[in-house]
């Protein structure tokens, strides 16, 4: 059908769009945010048993500014949610979370002052796990799904709403302001 | 590889828990005659004196307590200040006369003895001299006890929170404070998923 009828089976034809979307969401590059048992089920889960790396996620980042997948997988107190919004802030665009257990989810048993019961309140989730702590397939599950997200995403339009910047017409702002200094 | 008959081993075992309980003894003894020491040389200041499972504890008055830690230092060999904590009584169950009380666990590494130096401290008031001139170990655990109870030290080098985030108001473990807090956990900006920026 279409190019591939007359170029033979070595070509296929797609959209760049697309293209990028597969690539994309085959390569996350996760941030852990582990601080509790959860943070054992991620390790568990990047290692060789549960690997990964057959997901194309395997490239754990401890730097936010080189990731676009965070896990938060533990409890979150008072102390340690600023520090949280700052890692998430830090992120570049475009970004996803995952909420990983029931503390990071809704506090789980720790219902005292010092929890936060879910993060969700604060920064925005994409996929909870639920578990106490997850198993690591659960944890798989919720990549896939980010996946299934990042591939139906088109990305400059998810950019341009999360940033609040309409790209289209800061380039045309450019084009004018350039014929202004060409003209002066 | 050679092996004992279960006999012997039986015997061996028995002989061991054997020895255990004598120097579990010789040591409450030796804990028992420290504290008989402290109690006879505080005099008619002694507040009170307990044994809990034979672990000695000594009730000083809060003017005392400094001097006493020091002649526990110096005198009877408790080298080492294993720990800093209060508690908050809410002059409930028992005889209080004051809210909170202070504690200092002591050990003495040459004798293999423990002993705990307590004191009230008032609510209204609520002061206590610092350790740390006798014990440098006791800058972190008085910093705590000031995190969580409100009691402050004076002659403390850096009294500042050390577990709650600066800014926090309230010691949570005063028994009056809500499990759940007074809203703090709740009490954080929100990052929403779109951001307003502005383009010229």
């Amino acid at each position: 059908m279409g190019l591939e009828d007359w170029l033979g089976n070595d070509f296929i034809s797609t959209r760049i769009k697309d293209l990028l979307a597969w690539g994309r969401k085959n390569s996350l590059w996760p941030m852990p945010f582990g601080t509790a048992c959860c943070a054992i089920e991620l390790m568990a889960t990047m290692s060789s048993r549960y690997d990964m790396a057959r997901f194309g996620a395997e490239v754990v980042r401890f730097s936010p500014r080189q990731s676009d997948l965070l896990i938060v997988g533990g409890r979150v107190t008072l102390k340690m949610m600023p520090v949280l919004q700052r890692i998430w802030e830090q992120m570049p665009e475009p970004k996803w979370a995952i909420s990983m257990g029931a503390c990071a989810s809704c506090g789980g048993v720790f219902d005292t002052y010092t929890m936060i019961q879910g993060v969700d309140q604060f920064i925005p989730i994409d996929v909870y796990i639920p578990g106490c702590p997850p198993r690591p397939e659960n944890l798989i599950d919720a990549v896939r799904l980010i996946q299934d997200k990042v591939g139906k995403t088109e990305i400059q339009k998810l950019i341009d709403e999360r940033t609040g910047i309409d790209n289209l017409a800061r380039l045309e702002s450019m084009d004018r302001r350039r014929a202004e200094e060409v003209k002066s | 590889m050679t092996s004992l008959p279960l006999a012997d081993m039986g015997k061996i075992f028995a002989e061991r828990r054997e020895r255990a309980a004598e120097s579990a003894a010789r040591r409450v003894e030796r804990e028992r005659r420290l504290a008989d020491a402290i109690a006879a040389w505080l005099g008619k200041d002694l507040v009170k004196r307990e044994a809990f499972r034979d672990q000695q504890v000594i009730f000083v008055p809060l003017e005392r307590l400094h001097e006493t830690l020091a002649h526990c230092k110096n005198a009877l060999g408790f080298d080492q200040l294993t720990d800093v904590t209060a508690y908050d009584t809410m002059k409930l169950e028992g005889d209080h006369p004051e809210r909170f009380v202070m504690v200092y666990i002591l050990t003495n590494l040459g004798q293999e003895a423990r002993l705990r130096v307590k004191a009230y401290v008032p609510e209204d008031d609520p002061t206590v001299p610092t350790a740390h001139g006798l014990w440098v170990g006791a800058d972190f655990p008085e910093r705590e006890v000031y995190d969580m109870f409100g009691i402050e030290f004076p002659g403390h080098p850096n009294l500042k929170r050390l577990l709650l985030p600066e800014g926090y108001v309230g010691f949570p473990l005063r028994k009056d404070y809500p499990l759940r807090g007074r809203g703090e956990r709740d009490n954080f900006p929100v990052v929403p998923r779109t951001r307003k920026a502005t383009y010229e």
